[in-house]
C-alpha cells in the first residue's frame, strides 16, 4: 500500500547528480518526501514540522558516504532522529509497597478493558498477584467483559455493579487487596473524551483515591492528528506516566505514538497486538520508527534471523549449495532455522512490500506443512538423507508409515527436493560465472554491520 | 448563506441541530482557523498553503486535500473572486459537492425484510451505533430485530442485549463463540416468522481489515444473508471512529472488498476529532456517510447531511 520512504527518496535523488556533500537543494527535495511520509503515518502536523527542521540541520552539508546512496543517508538520519524521539522503552513502575495501582485511561474504544486483562496476565507471570478492578460503570456490559476476560485468564475481578461511584469501587478494591494480599491492582476506567468535564473530574477523583504508581494512556494505533489534543487533555488532568498503543497488528503506521511522545514526553511502555490475552509486546523504538516510515519491521527480522543463523553456518551452506552437495540433512537444518523465526506470515509481514503477500497467505497453515516435511525427513535413515537416490518404493512406504503421512506426500517431497537440488546447482554455476566465491565473501565483509544490511534491505535487495 | 446557494430553505431538523451542537467543540479547533484565514486574508498563495495545512490536520489526507484546494483555487481564479470570504464559500461548496451521496439510503425502501449489516474495526462503536439505529427506526414505525453477530468479544452479546432492551427491540443471540453466520441465519428466520419484523440489523465482531480470515468470515455472513433474503444485505454500514487518521481509507477499502460497504457511520463526532477522513473515503471510493454518532445516549445519532456537516465544521 505505502511506498516506502526510501523508494521515494531514491526517486528524488536520481534526478540530482549528488556527489560530495548534500546541498540545501538536495535536502529540501528529500525533506518534502520525509514530511509527506510522516503525515501519511498520522504524525501530528506540528510535530512533523519540528522534526523536519531538525533533520534539515543535520542533513545539509553532510558528506555522502561511499557505502550509502544519498537517499539511504537521509533515511539513516531520519531513522536515527525518529528512534531518538520515540525514546527508550520503560517498564511498569512496580517499586513501592504493595498493593500498587495501575490505572488505564483513554478514549472510548481504545482497548482499555482488553489491555487491562493482558497486563494482569503478564504481571502474574512475573510473580505478582494482580486484581482487576471494574471501574467502568457506564458502557453497557463493560463489567461483564472484564469478568469474562478475568475468567479466561483466571484472574479475580473486583466488581460492584453500576450503581457505585468508580472512586468508591477503587477504594474498596484497595482495601480488599490489602486484606487478601493482592500486589497489583489494575483499574479499568470508562472510556471518556478529554473534553468531557464531568468525566475528567471523575478521573481526577479516582486518581486521588488510588494514588497510582502508573497512569497508562491507552491509544489506538489508528488515531489521526487528534492524538495530540487527546494526550494533552488527559495529561493535564491526570498526569500520565506511560503510553500503551493498541491494535498495532492492524496496518496503521502508528505515527500517533510519535506525536504523543513528543508533546507529553511520556515514555511508551507497551504495544498491544491481537485480541489474544498474550498479545502484549514490549516497545522498541527502532521497530516503531521503521513502521512509521513504512519500511516494514526489518530490524525485528534481522534480529530474528541473526539469532537463528550464524555467519559461518551461512558461508558453509553457501559453499555446499554451490557445489551441489545439498542433501536432506541440510534441508532439515534450514527448515528448523526457518521455523525458529516464527510463522511464515509473520516473517513476510516484516519485509517491506511483502505485507500484501502475507495477507493472502494468512490463514493457510504453512507451518504445519513445514512440520510435516520435517516429520518425513526425520523418518528417513541417515543414509537416505545423505543419498536420496536409494529411496525405493519399500523405503518410501516405511517413511510414510513412520511420519504419519502418505506415500504420495513422500513422493512429492522427494520430487520437490530433486527440483531444488537442480536449481541450486544451476544457481551455483551462475554465481561462479559472475564472480568467484572469494569476491562474494569480500562483499560480505564490507558490510558486516547491520546498518549496511539494513540499507540494502531498504533498497529491496538482499546482498 | 450556503443553504441559499444550494437552494435549501427548509427549517433545520433536529438532526441538523444535533450535528451542529456536536461540532461546536470542533469549531474552536482548526476549522475555525480556516474560517478566520479567509476572513482576514486576501486571496494569496500563503492562504492556499495554510488551507492545505489545515485540511491535513483534519485528517483529510494528502491527495484529497491537494485536490480540494486545487479545485477551489481553479474556481476562484476562473470566476475572478477577490474576497477571501467568497473563496471560503467556494471551498464549502466543493466540500459539500464531494460529500453528497448519489444514491438514497436503502433502509426505508418498502420491503418484506430489510437486512442491514454493521461492520468495522475493534472499538469503533458498532454495538452502540446499532442500539441507536434500532431506536431510530423503531420510532419511525419499523418492526426492528437485532442479531448478535459479535460472538467473539467478551460480553459483546450482553452489550447488544442491553442496548436492545433500552431501545425496546428484540435481540436474537446464540452462545458466545458460535458461528456468526448461523446467528444471522437464525435471526432472519425469526424475523420472517415469529417476530414478524421488517428490519433486521446485524452486529458483527470488530476486526482489523488486514486479517484475512476474519474478512472471509464477513463474506460468508453476506452469502448467508443473500441466500435467505432477496438482495440482502441491503445496506452494509462501516462504523468509523472520527478520530481515525490515514488508516480510515485502508479500513474502507478492506471492508469494501470483503463486504461491499454501502455507507459510513461516523462515530464519536462529539469529540474534538474532525472526521475529515470521510472526505477522503468519499473522494477515493465513492462511499457516502449516512449517519453520525454524536454522543453516548440512545438518541445521539443523526442522519448525515453534507451542508450541515460542512457548515458545522467551518462555521457559517
Amino acid at each position: 500500500m505505502f511506498e516506502s520512504l526510501s523508494d521515494k527518496l531514491q526517486g528524488v535523488f536520481e534526478n540530482l547528480a549528488t556527489r560530495g556533500r548534500l546541498s540545501e537543494r538536495d535536502v529540501n527535495a528529500a525533506l518534502r518526501e520525509v514530511r509527506l511520509a510522516l503525515l501519511e503515518a498520522d504524525v501530528n502536523y506540528k510535530v512533523v514540522r519540528e522534526f523536519v527542521g531538525r533533520i534539515k540541520e543535520r542533513a545539509i552539508g553532510l558528506e555522502v558516504m561511499e557505502s550509502l546512496t544519498p537517499a539511504q543517508q537521509v533515511v539513516k538520519i531520519v531513522n536515527e532522529e525518529l528512534v531518538k524521539l520515540l525514546g527508550d522503552p520503560a517498564p511498569l513502575n512496580l517499586s513501592g509497597p504493595p498493593p500498587l495501582v495501575l490505572m488505564l485511561v483513554g478514549l472510548q474504544g481504545a482497548g482499555k478493558t482488553t489491555m487491562a486483562a493482558k497486563l494482569a496476565l503478564r504481571l502474574r507471570k512475573q510473580g505478582q498477584r494482580p486484581l482487576l478492578v471494574a471501574a467502568d460503570i457506564y458502557r453497557p456490559a463493560a463489567i461483564a467483559q472484564l469478568e469474562t476476560l478475568g475468567r479466561q485468564i483466571d484472574i479475580p475481578v473486583h466488581n460492584e455493579g453500576t450503581e457505585v461511584a468508580p472512586s468508591s469501587i477503587v477504594k474498596n478494591a484497595m482495601r480488599i487487596a490489602r486484606e487478601k494480599a493482592y500486589t497489583v491492582l489494575i483499574l479499568d476506567t470508562a472510556g471518556r473524551l478529554q473534553i468531557d468535564e464531568a468525566m475528567m473530574q471523575e478521573l481526577e477523583q479516582i486518581r486521588l483515591v488510588a494514588r497510582p504508581a502508573d497512569v497508562l494512556l491507552v491509544v489506538d494505533a489508528m488515531t489521526g492528528q487528534e492524538a495530540v489534543s487527546v494526550a494533552q487533555g488527559f495529561h493535564e488532568r491526570v498526569p500520565v506516566t506511560g503510553l500503551v498503543m493498541t491494535k498495532i497488528d492492524g496496518d496503521a503506521r502508528g505515527g500517533a505514538a510519535l506525536s504523543i511522545r513528543q508533546v507529553t514526553g511520556v515514555p511508551i511502555k507497551f504495544l498491544g497486538t491481537s485480541e489474544k490475552m498474550d498479545g502484549l509486546e514490549p516497545f522498541h523504538s527502532d521497530r516503531l520508527a521503521g513502521r512509521i516510515l513504512g519500511m516494514g519491521d526489518v530490524l525485528t527480522l534481522i534480529e530474528k534471523a541473526s539469532d537463528g543463523i550464524s555467519e559461518e553456518d551461512a558461508l558453509a551452506m553457501e559453499e555446499r549449495l554451490a557445489g551441489g552437495q545439498f542433501d536432506f540433512e541440510d534441508f532439515r537444518d534450514q527448515l528448523q532455522k526457518l521455523q525458529r523465526l516464527g510463522s511464515i506470515q509473520d516473517i513476510l509481514k516484516m519485509v517491506p512490500g511483502m505485507g500484501q503477500m502475507a495477507r493472502q497467505l494468512d490463514g493457510q497453515d504453512l507451518n504445519s506443512d513445514l512440520k510435516q516435511i520435517e516429520a518425513i525427513i526425520n523418518s528417513m535413515t541417515t543414509q537416505e538423507r545423505r543419498l536420496p537416490s536409494v529411496l525405493n518404493a519399500s523405503r518410501r512406504r516405511r517413511i510414510a508409515g513412520g511420519s504419519g503421512t502418505t506415500v504420495e506426500d513422500v513422493n512429492q517431497l522427494v520430487k520437490r527436493f530433486r527440483d531444488m537440488q537442480k536449481m541450486m546447482k544451476q544457481a551455483g554455476m551462475l554465481g561462479d560465472q559472475r564472480g568467484t566465491k572469494k569476491k562474494r565473501r569480500r562483499r560480505r565483509q564490507r558490510e558486516p554491520d547491520s546498518e549496511g544490511i539494513l540499507a540494502s534491505l531498504r533498497q529491496g535487495r538482499l546482498s | 448563506m450556503l443553504r441559499r446557494l444550494f437552494g435549501r430553505q427548509q427549517e433545520k431538523t433536529a438532526d441538523d441541530v444535533r450535528i451542529e451542537e456536536s461540532l461546536q467543540k470542533t469549531r474552536s479547533g482548526i476549522f475555525s482557523q480556516i474560517g478566520s484565514l479567509f476572513q482576514e486574508n486576501e486571496v494569496s498563495d500563503a492562504l492556499w498553503e495554510e488551507l492545505e495545512e489545515a485540511l491535513i490536520v483534519a485528517d483529510v489526507g494528502m491527495d484529497t486535500t491537494v485536490e480540494l484546494v486545487e479545485s477551489t483555487r481553479a474556481r476562484v481564479q476562473q470566476e475572478g473572486i477577490r474576497r477571501s470570504e467568497d473563496a471560503y464559500l467556494v471551498l464549502k461548496q466543493e466540500m459539500v459537492k464531494l460529500l453528497e451521496a448519489e444514491e438514497p439510503l436503502q433502509i426505508e425502501e418498502p420491503r418484506i425484510l430489510t437486512v442491514v449489516l454493521v461492520v468495522g474495526v475493534n472499538g469503533s462503536g458498532k454495538t452502540t451505533t446499532i442500539g441507536k439505529l434500532a431506536l431510530r427506526y423503531k420510532e419511525k414505525g419499523k418492526r426492528v430485530v437485532l442479531a448478535a453477530g459479535d460472538t467473539f468479544r467478551a460480553a459483546a452479546i450482553d452489550q447488544l442485549q442491553i442496548w436492545g432492551e433500552r431501545a425496546g427491540v428484540d435481540v436474537i443471540a446464540q452462545a458466545p463463540g458460535s458461528d456468526p453466520a448461523a446467528v444471522l441465519f437464525d435471526a432472519i428466520r425469526a424475523s420472517q416468522e415469529s417476530r414478524n419484523a421488517d428490519l433486521l440489523i446485524t452486529d458483527t465482531a470488530g476486526r482489523l481489515q488486514n486479517k484475512f480470515n476474519l474478512m472471509q468470515e464477513l463474506e460468508k455472513i453476506r452469502r448467508v444473508a443473500a441466500k435467505q433474503v432477496h438482495r440482502a444485505p441491503h445496506e452494509t454500514l462501516l462504523v468509523l471512529d472520527a478520530s481515525t487518521g490515514q488508516n480510515a481509507i485502508l479500513q474502507a477499502k478492506g471492508f469494501e472488498e470483503a463486504s461491499g460497504v454501502t455507507g459510513i457511520i461516523l462515530t464519536k463526532l462529539d469529540s474534538s476529532a474532525k472526521g475529515g477522513a470521510v472526505l477522503n473515503i468519499k473522494k477515493q471510493l465513492g462511499i457516502p456517510v449516512r449517519f453520525v454518532g454524536t454522543g453516548e445516549k440512545l438518541e445521539d445519532l443523526a442522519e448525515f447531511e453534507p451542508v450541515t456537516f460542512v457548515e458545522g465544521l467551518l462555521g457559517e
